[in-house]
């Protein structure tokens, strides 16, 4: 299967900006992936974007052709929504194409304007990614989905909010250098313990912030890359996806994620690799059990265990598997329509040697970055390795 | 919410008029696969014969949070108690009442109960653990 190049890159600063825009914030991402890349406007065929709450943000539909325009490209444009994996499916879409041969260049990326909301508004806006008649109106928030598997994984096996704060320590100590994430500053394990609950047994540090951001990606074909001669030394080499049912009560099981497990077990195989050659991984922690999940679900830890592995050094920026280098959605903040290009993006970096906690993994040549829609009923895996 | 005229929702709405009267009850397909109306095609195995059954009496709570921060539905009713109970052949997210929230845990036997938002006065699907 042919590769997909990375092109260019680009990222607004993820945070709190309640004023701008959506088109705004997804022109300077993909300005910046423009000028990473070198390719003009005018070689782009499409573009695909990912959003999620725009019609309850920013009173917006139909953004395709918007953020088109916003990059200046003139180009067909469509948008994806599957939730916070709403640029995953982004991604993966637009990697199928430029396989199939009938693209050679395509703008990918996404956006999320949240603050505006407020923190009601915020918690309205996602909750809407569950079952409006069996979960939402019985009061769930997506903290309380998120809640209730981790409740469900300490009764079935073990752990505690202590090794869960291990995770959030670890992200906010990753995001330190990333000058892109929202919290750069380094938090203890007693301000995760002691922070106000949002969902018991999560409190607000087990919680990524709301944010806001965008991202873009200019993605290429192998041979558009040679012909041009793009410093593009990363390629997406695997691309996966799985589904479940909506609502969580429906799953077979509480604390897992098999639509992660089926999204991975595809994206290694179409990428030719086991989890045991994964060096670095990005996952969607937009609650700490999440990553836990993510983890189990990757085949990076064995079920069960993922609970431990940031509390005992497996997962820390020097320990034998980095995760969530970029600080996560934890630290790094999640615009959730954004993010799952931006782990794209953080990982083609940490690979291509240009990300500030690249000398973490200055030998690692494959990457995973896991994006999950709803309380993972939706989940897009991609492999990215350094192929020149 | 969304819900925010006078119109039903055909099929969740029935629902919760036999759950008020104690008549509640699931789908289940000729497989014995159970699942929560509106439906017509069963989603473990692609069924279109499917049959209101009626629920156990009770279910068993096998996972449950206190949520302190509230979609704007559920402001006034904050901390409350949210579980995920099973009633056999389907399990139903629903709110705990009836009792303080810090008492809710895994394996407490509860039956529907519908009750109210103290919020918007829409129904709320909850559970009442049948020993208190």
């Amino acid at each position: 299967m042919a590769n997909v190049r990375v092109a260019g890159t680009g990222l607004t600063a993820f945070g709190a900006s309640p004023e701008r825009t959506g088109r705004d914030l997804f022109a300077e991402a993909s300005i910046a992936a423009f000028e990473d890349s070198g390719v003009p406007r005018d070689d782009v065929e499409a573009v695909f974007y990912g959003n999620f709450m725009g019609e309850l943000a920013e009173h917006q539909g139909h953004q395709g052709p918007l953020m088109a325009e916003a990059a200046g490209v003139q180009a067909p444009a469509t948008r994806f929504e599957s939730a916070c994996a709403s640029s995953g499916a982004a991604v993966r879409e637009a990697v199928k194409r430029i396989r199939t041969g009938e693209n050679d260049v395509l703008l990918v990326g996404g956006a999320e304007r949240m603050t505006n909301l407020g923190t009601a508004g915020a918690t309205e806006a996602l909750a809407i990614a569950a079952d409006d008649l069996w979960e939402v109106r019985a009061g769930t928030t997506f903290p309380g989905a998120y809640a209730l598997m981790a409740q469900a994984y300490f009764d079935v096996f073990g752990g505690d909010q202590e090794d869960l704060a291990h995770i959030a320590v670890k992200n906010h100590e990753n995001a330190l250098p990333n000058e892109k994430a929202q919290y750069q500053r380094a938090i203890e394990v007693s301000d995760v313990l002691e922070a106000p609950p949002v969902s018991e047994p999560l409190g607000l540090y087990d919680a990524c912030p709301i944010s806001d951001g965008a991202s873009a990606l200019v993605l290429t074909s192998e041979d558009y890359a040679a012909d041009y001669g793009l410093e593009a030394p990363v390629a997406i080499t695997g691309t996966g996806q799985g589904g479940d049912r909506m609502a969580l009560h429906d799953r077979e099981h509480l604390a897992r994620s098999p639509a992660a497990r089926e999204a991975g077990e595809e994206a290694y195989a179409d990428a030719g690799i086991d989890a045991g050659d994964i060096d670095v991984a990005e996952v969607h922690d937009c609650f700490t059990i999440a990553e836990v999940l993510a983890l189990e679900a990757l085949d990076l830890e064995p079920i069960g265990e993922g609970i431990s592995a940031a509390r005992d050094g497996r997962t820390t920026a020097d320990g034998e598997l980095p995760v969530n280098l970029s600080g996560g959605l934890k630290a790094k903040g999640h615009p959730v329509g954004a993010t799952g290009a931006s782990q794209v993006a953080e990982m083609a970096m940490l690979l291509a040697g240009t990300h500030p906690n690249s000398d973490h993994v200055a030998d690692a040549t494959t990457g995973v970055t896991h994006n999950a829609g709803g309380t993972v009923a939706s989940a897009m895996v991609h492999v990215l390795e350094v192929v020149a | 919410m969304s819900d925010t005229d006078e119109v039903a929702d055909a099929g969740f709405d029935d629902w919760l008029d036999a759950a008020e009267t104690g008549d509640a009850y699931c789908l289940e397909c000729a497989n014995g696969h159970g699942s929560l109306p509106p439906r017509r095609v069963c989603p473990d195995c692609g069924s279109t014969d499917l049959e209101e059954v009626d629920l156990p009496e009770t279910g068993e709570i096998e996972t449950f949070t206190i949520t302190h921060v509230p979609t704007p539905a559920f402001e006034e009713d904050a901390p409350y108690a949210t579980a995920i109970a099973n009633f056999g052949p389907v399990r139903i997210t629903g709110q705990v009442v009836g009792v303080d929230p810090e008492t809710v845990e895994t394996g407490l036997e509860v039956a529907l109960a519908v009750t109210v938002s103290e919020t918007t006065g829409e129904r709320v699907i909850g559970f009442q653990p049948v020993s208190a």
